[in-house]
């Protein structure tokens, strides 16, 4: 009994305790605290410095009612849906293609991942001037003949932010395959062979017994789209600007031009706050589906 | 050991030497163009010529990009020596939270109050009574450009004011030409609608919308008129398919539109491409209807620090920014008009002399970047880029949201 019964399970690895200290703080004051910080404040008129006077829900109503905020959240939620959607199935697509045991298959794969080695400064450069009227797509087809011909999504404030899409999915789209990818090689060659003895085609394979399979590499690529979606603001800076009007406005540019622009730090938090909220909603499940599942064991 | 302590008795030494000779302060700007550059070297001379060293932190990308990094050095704890900001009211909150050097002594060893232009410029660098920035030139947006070809060609007499343009636009368009440039970034749709504003709606109504920032003033019916007016500068301006507002003037000075109503700091690009004023292009300052100036401008802050050599220098340049030869070396390389009175602009053009002229007359009246808070601005620049870029909204939606704007303002 007494002292050496039992070692406290608080000593237990003390070493390993010790050296995690540094992360755990980082975690707690930076990221935890820096959130509560910004939620707090996000109930302030702060303006260019923070401050603590209270006006309660006020930065949420006016952030509600500007319009350029429910632009950007609607241009967040076509591009975010349309993004997910078209990445994950151009993405498997791709990696299926490569999957065939071609040849040449690491030169593809190197071409289509090459776009993601460049930043989304660039990528929204080169495309600017690719969906230019005066001197990209439109004037090569009106060159080859056809006067009539129309392409000009980034001048029109309609359709706007499917010239970004396009961009987007351009980068992007790189990665998704290069995952998807590892995830059929992890596919045993047995399946496939005890697929191919019982005669199932091909696509019936990948469809119902691979994918099922690749749960784990898909909840991945989910996340990964989903972060990436949020954050969508380079793109867009370099791209157009938010043009025309306001017509490409996403919120965190809107969040960017508050707090640094109109030096209104509270618009800004409230803005901040609603986005992650938005990434709340997103981790949350995916905690449950990926931690939650694991209790059985 | 013995190395690394003939290496710090060195270092030491060679910092000592340094200091003794002469203080280095650096100054922030964003003056990062041709002329701006230009002008801005006047300062340093000048600034070198007492002995001091300027060293030249210019941060390109126009003020909106600067800005965020010089106020985050400031209540970072790094301050620079000397910054620009738009004087008015950007630095504001940072004065008032003590971290701007108090320049009065200097201001009154000057007696800047009284050989400054028009006491609302100091008084925008006057916060509980003591002056905080040295304002160093006055630019003005209301200014109409306009292209003497292109009415030439079109078979119309150059206007004299903003209704013989709109009158005259029909026939621009006629031959292909667009009226009105106006570049598509937020600050300059804005720009053409206080331009509108002071120029149409006058003096009075100007202030009322912005100083006394009246909500029913901005909805009512003489704000309408100033609406109805943007509705035509929005149709003239359609086809201008550009950005920046260089490339906009340089479709004046092309002859492909007809006119731009732009900041004085227009006439550079003018005299770039050797055009005269008078015979090229022409110039209407406050739209030929109320010849109104606005006190747009560049001032310098200096944020405090506790280093007494510095300050010292602080003081120093703030005086030389002030001094009457600096003033008239920087203004004619600027473009801009001096803010003292009693400096001779001999070589002036033909343009910034009507400026000088109006200037004398007192025909001056405080810019929104003094009256309304960046914030504000924003929203409004947001209201603006919009209307613009989108047929569908009236001007009577747009002047409903602008009532809104104002009516919140602060």
């Amino acid at each position: 009994m007494s002292a050496q019964a039992r070692p406290s399970q608080l000593f237990k690895n003390l070493n390993a305790k010790i050296a995690s200290i540094p992360m755990i703080l980082t975690a707690l004051v930076v990221f935890v605290g820096g959130t509560f910080w910004t939620i707090l404040y996000s109930f302030t008129d702060s303006k260019l410095l923070p401050r603590l006077r209270f006006v309660g829900l006020d930065q949420y109503e006016r952030l509600w009612s500007a319009p350029r905020w429910l632009t950007s959240i609607e241009n967040l939620l076509i591009y975010g849906i349309l993004s997910l959607i078209f990445s994950l199935v151009i993405g498997f697509l791709l990696a299926a293609l490569l999957d065939q045991k071609i040849r040449f298959e690491d030169t593809f794969r190197t071409i289509f991942l090459y776009p993601f080695a460049l930043s989304f400064i660039v990528t929204g450069l080169v495309w600017q001037w690719i969906l230019n009227p005066d001197f990209g797509v439109q004037k090569v087809v009106r060159s080859l003949g056809f006067d009539s011909f129309v392409f000009d999504p980034l001048y029109n404030s309609d359709i706007v932010i499917y010239g970004i899409l396009i961009a987007g999915l351009w980068q992007g789209t790189g990665l998704i395959m290069c995952l998807m990818l590892a995830g059929l090689r992890g596919i045993d060659e047995d399946i496939w062979k005890a697929a191919r003895v019982d005669g199932i085609p091909m696509w019936k394979t990948y469809l119902f017994i691979v994918i099922p399979m690749m749960r784990p590499v898909f909840i991945t690529t989910l996340v990964i789209i989903a972060s990436g979606i949020v954050k969508l603001y380079d793109l867009v800076v370099a791209q157009t600007g938010g043009g025309p009007g306001i017509a490409s406005e996403v919120p965190a540019k809107y969040v960017y031009d508050f707090m640094f622009r109109a030096q209104n730090l509270g618009q800004g938090f409230a803005g901040s706050t609603m986005m992650l909220l938005s990434v709340a909603i997103v981790i949350i499940p995916w905690a449950y589906l990926e931690f939650g599942g694991k209790k059985r064991v | 050991m013995k190395f690394t302590k003939t290496l710090l008795a060195g270092s030491a030494a060679i910092a000592l030497s340094t200091s003794a000779f002469a203080t280095d302060l650096e100054v922030t700007h964003w003056w990062t163009s041709g002329g701006e550059a230009a002008a801005v070297g006047e300062f340093a001379k000048a600034f070198d010529a007492t002995g001091n060293k300027w060293v030249d932190g210019a941060i390109a990308g126009s003020g909106g990009t600067a800005r965020p990094i010089m106020i985050s050095r400031i209540t970072g704890g790094d301050p620079m020596g000397a910054t620009q900001f738009n004087h008015g009211r950007q630095a504001e909150e940072l004065v008032e939270a003590g971290l701007m050097k108090d320049l009065t002594a200097v201001a009154e060893a000057g007696k800047w109050k009284d050989v400054i232009n028009e006491i609302g410029l100091l008084d925008s660098c006057t916060i509980d009574g003591k002056i905080y920035c040295a304002p160093v030139n006055i630019h003005s947006w209301q200014w109409l450009w306009l292209s003497n070809k292109a009415f030439a060609d079109a078979g119309v007499a150059v206007p004299a004011n903003w209704n013989e343009l709109v009158a005259a636009a029909p026939k621009l368009r006629e031959k292909g030409m667009v009226p009105l440039a106006v570049g598509g970034q937020p600050w300059q749709t804005t720009g053409v609608f206080n331009v509108l504003m002071s120029g149409l709606g006058g003096k009075d109504l100007y202030l009322k919308v912005y100083d006394a920032k009246d909500a029913e003033v901005a909805g009512g019916a003489d704000v309408a008129k100033i609406f109805s007016a943007l509705n035509d500068a929005r149709e003239m301006s359609r086809g201008s398919n550009v950005q920046d507002w260089n490339q906009a003037t340089n479709m004046v000075i092309t002859g492909k539109a007809g006119g731009q109503i732009m900041g004085d700091w227009a006439q550079g690009e003018f005299q770039i491409a050797e055009q005269v004023a008078g015979t090229d292009y022409s110039c209407l300052p406050g739209l030929g209807v109320n010849e109104l100036l606005s006190t747009n401008g560049d001032a310098f802050y200096f944020p405090k620090v506790d280093n007494a050599e510095i300050s010292a220098a602080q003081d120093k340049l703030a005086e030389v920014l002030f001094a009457p030869t600096t003033q008239v070396a920087f203004n004619l390389k600027k473009g801009s008009l001096p803010i003292r009175k009693d400096v001779d602009l001999a070589a002036a053009n033909d343009c910034m002399k009507k400026g000088l002229a109006i200037l004398a007359k007192g025909g001056l009246v405080k810019s929104t970047d003094q009256l309304i808070s960046p914030d504000t601005a924003t929203q409004i620049d947001d209201l603006m880029t919009q209307f613009f870029s989108d047929e569908s909204i009236t001007p009577e939606d747009a002047q409903k949201r602008f009532a809104g704007i104002i009516k919140s303002a602060d």
